[in-house]
C-alpha cells in the first residue's frame, strides 16, 4: 500500500455489467485502488443490476467503477446507466465505465457519445484508457456523493 | 500425430468402452467421434465459436466441418443466455443489436435443428458451449435438437462466472447432468466435459486445475454420464502443463474405470499475444502440449483473439495450424507421472480430502468451498474463500504463494514470501503474451512447425 494521499480515501465500487463474467479486470482494478490508498468493494463478474443498485443505496460509494470486456458493454452499461440515474439519490454519484465494449473493436466513438450523454461521467477505452482513468480517480473530492 | 511409442495411459482406452448394460445403447455422435479420432492417432481440433445468426453460424459450422483437420463443431452461446437473462436476448434481436454468441433457447429446437440440417450427418458432431451455473433450459433445447455433448460444472460454471450460491449451481447442476442422461431412454450415451480445468482462464495453479476438473468429472459420473471429458486449460510452463496432464490420466485412470473418458487441452485462455506470429507460437505449443501430454482434443484460439471475436476464416486458420503442428509432433514415451510429481500429489490429496467430506459428491463441493480445503486463487464469488494467491517463478512456473485452508504441503523451497500488487499482477497476467511475442519477434520467422508444413 503505498497511499500518496490519505486525506482522499475514496470508497470506491467496482463491478461489472451482468452478462460479463470476466474477473481479472476486476481483480485489478481493485488491486490499483487499493494501492492509491482507496478502500474497494469488489461485487465481483456478473452481478445484476438491481444488486449493484442495492449496494449504492446502502453504502453510498464515492466512486462506481464499472469496468467491462466481454463486447456486451455497452447494451449492458446503456441499462445500468439508466437504471442508476433513475434513483434520485444516485444521480450525484460518478459513475465511470471502461473495457472492450463492443464486438467490433472499432465502433467505440459512437458508444462513448452516447454512453456519457446516458449518464456516465466517464468512458474509458481499451488501450491507453487505464492512465487517463488513474488521473479521473486522481482528479476526485472524497465524499463527491 | 505420430506414435512412435505406444502409450497406454490407465483407464484411457483408445476406443470408447461399449456402454455398460445397455447393449441398445451406443455412443453419441460427439463421444463416438473423439474415440475413433483416438484410435486412429488423430487429434481432434475445435473452435470456440458462436455466432449470433443463424446463417452465419451454420457457416461457421461448416467452414470447420470442411477444415483440414480432424474437427468437432461449436455452437457457443450468448452471454445473456448464459445468465439466463432471455428478454434481452429478445430485444438485443428485435433492435438488431449482435449478441456475442448463439443464443439457442430463444431461437428452439426446430430453428436449430434447421440450422444443422445436412451438418451433423456423416458424424460430424457438435459441442454446445456456454457457461451458465442454471443450465436445465439449455440442455433441454439441445437434446431437444438433437445434440449430445456440451460442457460445464457445478463449480467450474459458478464461481467464476455468476454470483450464483453454489449450493444452487450444484443443484441444477445436478438435475441438469440427470436430464441429459435422459438420452440413453433413446438410445443415445450423450457425452458431459467438465471446465473445472479452465478456471478463471489463467494464473490457477496445475494441481488445483487438475483436482477440480477430476472432481466435476466424478459429480457429473454420480448424476448418469458414462461418457466424459476432462479439460486442462494451458498454463504458463510447458514443463508444468504437461506434468499436470500425465497427472490428470493417472488420477482419472485409478477414479473411471468403468466410464468412456478423455483429456481436453485448452489453447492459452488469458491475456493473448498481440502478434500473430506470437499468437502462433502459443497455439503451436498447446497443441504439442495436447499431444505429448496424451489429450484426444484441443480447444484452439485465433490469432485475432487479442483484438476481437474472430472470423470464420480466422478459426479455420487456427485449426489447420494446430493440427498442422500436432501431425509433426510425438507423443511422449512417458507411462504415468514421474515418480515424484508433486502436481499429482497436490491433486490427489486435494481429490481425496473433498471425497472424505461426503459421499455425495455435490455436497462434498460445498463442504470443501465452505471450508477452504478448495480456495480458488483471485476468484470473486462469495462463495470462494478468496485466501489462496499465486505467482510466478523466474522460469515461469506457476506456483502457490498461498494455499488458505486446502490441505497442500508446502514444496521444499517452502512457501513464496512476497504478493502480487497491482503492477506485479498485470506482468504475471500478460507473461505468457510477452514471452510468445518476444520469442516470435526474435526468431524473425515463423514458428518451425509452420514452415514445416508444406504438402
Amino acid at each position: 500500500m503505498n497511499s500518496t494521499n490519505s486525506t482522499r480515501v475514496l470508497r470506491v465500487l467496482v463491478t461489472t455489467v451482468a452478462s460479463d463474467s470476466h474477473s481479472w479486470n476486476l481483480v485489478y482494478l481493485q488491486l490499483m485502488l487499493e494501492e492509491m490508498g482507496h478502500i474497494v468493494d469488489n461485487l465481483g463478474p456478473c452481478a445484476p443490476v438491481d444488486e449493484m443498485i442495492a449496494r449504492c443505496l446502502e453504502s453510498r460509494p464515492d466512486l462506481v467503477v464499472v469496468s467491462s470486456v466481454n463486447g456486451h458493454g455497452y447494451a449492458d452499461g446503456m441499462r445500468l446507466i439508466s437504471t442508476l440515474r433513475s434513483h434520485r439519490d444516485l444521480r450525484g454519484i460518478p459513475v465511470v465505465i471502461g473495457g472492450k465494449l463492443g464486438i467490433h473493436g472499432t465502433e467505440n466513438q459512437d458508444h462513448t457519445d452516447r454512453l456519457l450523454l446516458a449518464g456516465f461521467d466517464a468512458v474509458f477505452s481499451d488501450g491507453g484508457g487505464l492512465r487517463s482513468f488513474e488521473s479521473f480517480v486522481r482528479q476526485l473530492p472524497a465524499g463527491a456523493a | 500425430m505420430r506414435c512412435t511409442v505406444t502409450v497406454t495411459e490407465p483407464g484411457s482406452a483408445p476406443v470408447a468402452a461399449p456402454p455398460p448394460s445397455a447393449p441398445s445403447v451406443r455412443y453419441g455422435a460427439f463421444a463416438n467421434f473423439i474415440s475413433m479420432a483416438r484410435a486412429a492417432g488423430e487429434l481432434v481440433v475445435q473452435p470456440r465459436m458462436g455466432m449470433c445468426d443463424p446463417k452465419q453460424m451454420r457457416a461457421g459450422l461448416l467452414a470447420t466441418k470442411l477444415a483440414r483437420a480432424t474437427t468437432v463443431g461449436t455452437i457457443t452461446l450468448d452471454s445473456f443466455t448464459r445468465t439466463g437473462d432471455l428478454a434481452a436476448v429478445r430485444s438485443a434481436l428485435r433492435d438488431g443489436v449482435d449478441l456475442n454468441g448463439y443464443p439457442i433457447v430463444t431461437y428452439g429446437p426446430e430453428r436449430t435443428r434447421e440450422m444443422l440440417r445436412g451438418i451433423c450427418e456423416e458424424g460430424f458432431p457438435v459441442q454446445i458451449r456456454h457457461g451458465s451455473p442454471a443450465p436445465k433450459d439449455i440442455v433441454a433445447t439441445l437434446m431437444r435438437a438433437g445434440i449430445d455433448a456440451t460442457e460445464g460444472g457445478p463449480v467450474s460454471y459458478c464461481l467464476p462466472y455468476s454470483r450464483t450460491p453454489l449450493r444452487e449451481s450444484v443443484l441444477n447442476w445436478a438435475r441438469s447432468a440427470e436430464m441429459l442422461s435422459e438420452f440413453r431412454g433413446v438410445g443415445v450415451e450423450p457425452h458431459l466435459e467438465t471446465f473445472g480445468g479452465c478456471m478463471l482462464g489463467q494464473l490457477c495453479p496445475p494441481s488445483l486445475l487438475v483436482a477440480l476438473s477430476v472432481l466435476e468429472g466424478m459429480f457429473f459420473h454420480q448424476h448418469g454420464l458414462r461418457s466424459i471429458s476432462l479439460s486442462y486449460a494451458q498454463q504458463t510452463h510447458a514443463g508444468q502443463d504437461q506434468e499436470a496432464l500425465l497427472a490428470m490420466h493417472r488420477l482419472a485412470g485409478e477414479l473411471f474405470t468403468d466410464i468412456d473418458w478423455h483429456v481436453v487441452v485448452y489453447t492459452y485462455m488469458g491475456v493473448y499475444p498481440n502478434t500473430e506470429r506470437g499468437a502462433l507460437r502459443l497455439l503451436g505449443e498447446a497443441a504439442e502440449l495436447a499431444v505429448r501430454g496424451g489429450a484426444a482434443r484441443l480447444i484452439v484460439k485465433t490469432a485475432a483473439e487479442a483484438h476481437r471475436i474472430p472470423t470464420i476464416a480466422e478459426n479455420v486458420q487456427a485449426l489447420e495450424y494446430a493440427a498442422n503442428v500436432a501431425t509433426g509432433t510425438e507423443r511422449s514415451d512417458i507411462i504415468g507421472t514421474p515418480p515424484e510429481s508433486e502436481i499429482y500429489r497436490q491433486a490427489s490429496d486435494l481429490v481425496h480430502a473433498v471425497r472424505e467430506l461426503h459421499a455425495d459428491i455435490g455436497v462434498a463441493l460445498r463442504m470443501a468451498f465452505d471450508r477452504g480445503y478448495l480456495d480458488v486463487p483471485y476468484c470473486l464469488h462469495p462463495d470462494n474463500a478468496g485466501r489462496a494467491r499465486t505467482k510466478l517463478t523466474e522460469d515461469g512456473r506457476l506456483v502457490w504463494s498461498r494455499v488458505g485452508a486446502m490441505p497442500i504441503k508446502p514444496p521444499r523451497s517452502g512457501w513464496a514470501t512476497t504478493e502480487l500488487g497491482s503492477a506485479e499482477l498485470l506482468a504475471a497476467l500478460s507473461y505468457v503474451a510477452r514471452r510468445c511475442d518476444e520469442e516470435a519477434a526474435q526468431l524473425g520467422t515463423l514458428p518451425a512447425a509452420e514452415r514445416g508444413q508444406v504438402e
